[in-house]
């Protein structure tokens, strides 16, 4: 783990165009999945003063690849960046998600928070048990990842366009985490109300659960204190060193 | 080119001294270079009980800066001397930034780092905008500052105290005086600005505080402005800080008038930044011809007008 000079080897708009994936190369390490790594493109200059933080979708002979929503200043000049362009990595950060391969689990994706698991879909014997379910709300086609991840892990989309379809969701969710029961394990990367739902049925039924938060962070290194998640313990711990990814039972969730 | 600096009770290596607050506790960085190299480190600013700090958001991203309200967020200074001080490699000399709520507390917590053979220098944290009690209470009133720079400096058992300035005063060379005056050995500045960021969709300022502190390339020209003049008031070593980034922003410290230089925000920008200074630094000053820092030092040109 160190800082490195990463070259921009592909940016792909999907059928949305803000979703962008993004490919960088080479990499000199291997990262586990729910590990994040910090970007800091050269076209940032000045004003942008951090680098952003992305979850690693994919890691192999063809690069680092990122795949994330523009939403701000930030992922508008990474969205705009072009092959051979240079970007600043540090990584791979954090704690990842813990798994074992005998244990039923279940991702549970918001979003762009579909990317955190893309690690487990490079080898579909890593988790045999695996199964994922998304919730979106940009139409389906918007996320050329799900498509790719749903060829290795049994997988299941719902949209959310409406009250109706969050309350659908938020019930198949509490159905998914009841069945599973204390034997399996429940991941979940997404919005922060989705993080909290999932937590909380984690805890009412007594299931297993890991979420990756998604707080804002400054440096990525554990320095700047800026993105603190408070535990059960009432102490603020820094969410890029200590986590992205908490045992539901490790953090406050009030 | 001989990069010393040599400052009273304190020699570092090169002028490269990582800010406090922006380092953690130098530990968080030793993966990406070699601590050992850095003029010497300044730890994140401590108080004598552990504390947690502002509520969510801390921080907020601005044009060529940032804003923060991280609220002195620390392990204490009983953690830090036995958990972290020693793990920092005995090569490089650690500023311990100190925070306290009054001159007596100011006192004790000077006294027990003072008492710490490993620790170089005490810096006086006068000027935090983001704390209720203390902090830039006692960095704009020029009597309280020298009640407290009077405290720490009886308690430090002889170790160098560097007063950290505010730059929200009106006349910050009026501060500056005021802490040489009550025995301050150096001054650093500047600390941050106070500013604010607002989300027009949701209405709400982007910090939980409302305000805090803003830092970065932005505030350079201010910190510049405010160095040179300092430089100019006093008779004391002075260490630049406010906005750098590069190897030019660091002869420039040096150019209007400061003995070394605390690298902040950058370290945010990237991880390995203070480490690839110190490079560039040395590189820049042998580029411009420059033998030694004290015939660079405080040479800048006076302007007429």
């Amino acid at each position: 783990m160190n800082t490195t000079q990463l070259t921009v080897q592909a940016v792909t708009p999907g059928p949305d165009p803000s979703i962008v994936d993004l490919t960088l190369a080479p990499v000199p390490w291997k990262p586990k999945p729910g590990q994040f790594v910090m970007l800091r493109p050269a076209n940032f200059g000045q004003e942008l003063t951090w680098g952003r933080p992305f979850s690693i979708y994919r890691c192999d002979e063809a690069g680092l690849r990122v795949v994330f929503q523009v939403i701000g200043r930030g992922t508008e000049r990474l969205a705009a960046l072009r092959p051979g362009d240079a970007v600043t990595v540090w990584g791979p950060l954090g704690r990842g998600f813990s798994t074992k391969p005998e244990t039923p689990t279940l991702f549970l994706a918001g979003g762009i928070g579909l990317a955190a698991f893309g690690l487990f879909a490079e080898d579909p014997f890593r988790l045999p048990q695996a199964q994922l379910l998304f919730g979106h709300r940009l139409p389906l086609t918007a996320y050329p990842i799900y498509h790719e991840m749903a060829q290795r892990i049994p997988s299941e989309a719902m949209r959310q366009t409406s009250g109706a379809d969050i309350e659908a969701f938020s019930e198949e969710l509490s159905r998914r985490i009841k069945a599973l029961g204390p034997q399996g394990l429940v991941l979940c990367c997404g919005p922060t109300p989705m993080l909290r739902a999932v937590a909380r049925l984690c805890l009412e039924h007594g299931v297993p659960g890991q979420v990756s938060l998604e707080n804002r962070m400054g440096c990525g290194v554990g320095a700047c204190l800026g993105c603190v998640a408070t535990t059960a313990s009432g102490e603020r711990v820094q969410t890029c060193v200590h986590g992205p990814v908490f045992d539901v039972r490790a953090l406050t969730w009030d | 080119m001989d990069t010393t600096v040599h400052l009273p009770g304190l020699t570092l290596k090169n002028p490269i001294i990582p800010a406090s607050g922006t380092f953690g506790y130098g530990l968080e960085f030793a993966r990406y270079g070699d601590l050992r190299r850095l003029g010497a480190i300044c730890v994140k600013g401590l108080s004598l009980k552990p504390r947690e700090g502002n509520p969510m958001p801390r921080i907020a991203e601005t044009p060529c800066g940032m804003l923060n309200s991280i609220g002195l967020q620390n392990v204490g200074v009983e953690v830090f001397l036995q958990q972290k001080l020693p793990f920092l490699p005995p090569e490089v000399p650690i500023i311990a930034n100190l925070y306290a709520q009054s001159p007596e507390e100011f006192a004790e917590l000077a006294g027990v780092l003072g008492a710490e053979e490993r620790i170089a220098a005490l810096e006086v944290n006068v000027s935090c905008p983001n704390v209720r009690r203390g902090g830039v209470q006692f960095g704009q009133d020029p009597e309280a500052l020298q009640t407290v720079t009077r405290a720490v400096v009886a308690a430090a058992q002889g170790k160098p105290v560097i007063v950290k300035l505010s730059p929200n005063v009106t006349d910050i060379t009026a501060m500056a005086r005021a802490a040489e005056a009550a025995g301050a050995t150096m001054l650093s500045l500047i600390n941050t600005l106070t500013g604010m960021a607002v989300d027009i969709r949701t209405r709400a300022p982007r910090l939980a505080t409302g305000t805090g502190g803003l830092s970065g390339p932005a505030i350079k020209p201010v910190a510049l402005r405010m160095v040179h003049a300092v430089c100019r008031a006093v008779d004391i070593p002075v260490i630049g800080m406010g906005g750098i980034v590069s190897a030019e922003d660091v002869l420039e410290f040096i150019l209007v008038g400061a003995s070394a230089v605390q690298v902040g925000t950058a370290s945010f920008m990237r991880p390995d930044r203070v480490f690839t200074l110190v490079d560039e630094v040395q590189a820049l000053a042998e580029t411009l011809g420059i033998g030694a820092w004290e015939e660079f030092r405080g040479c800048l040109k006076e302007v007429s007008r």
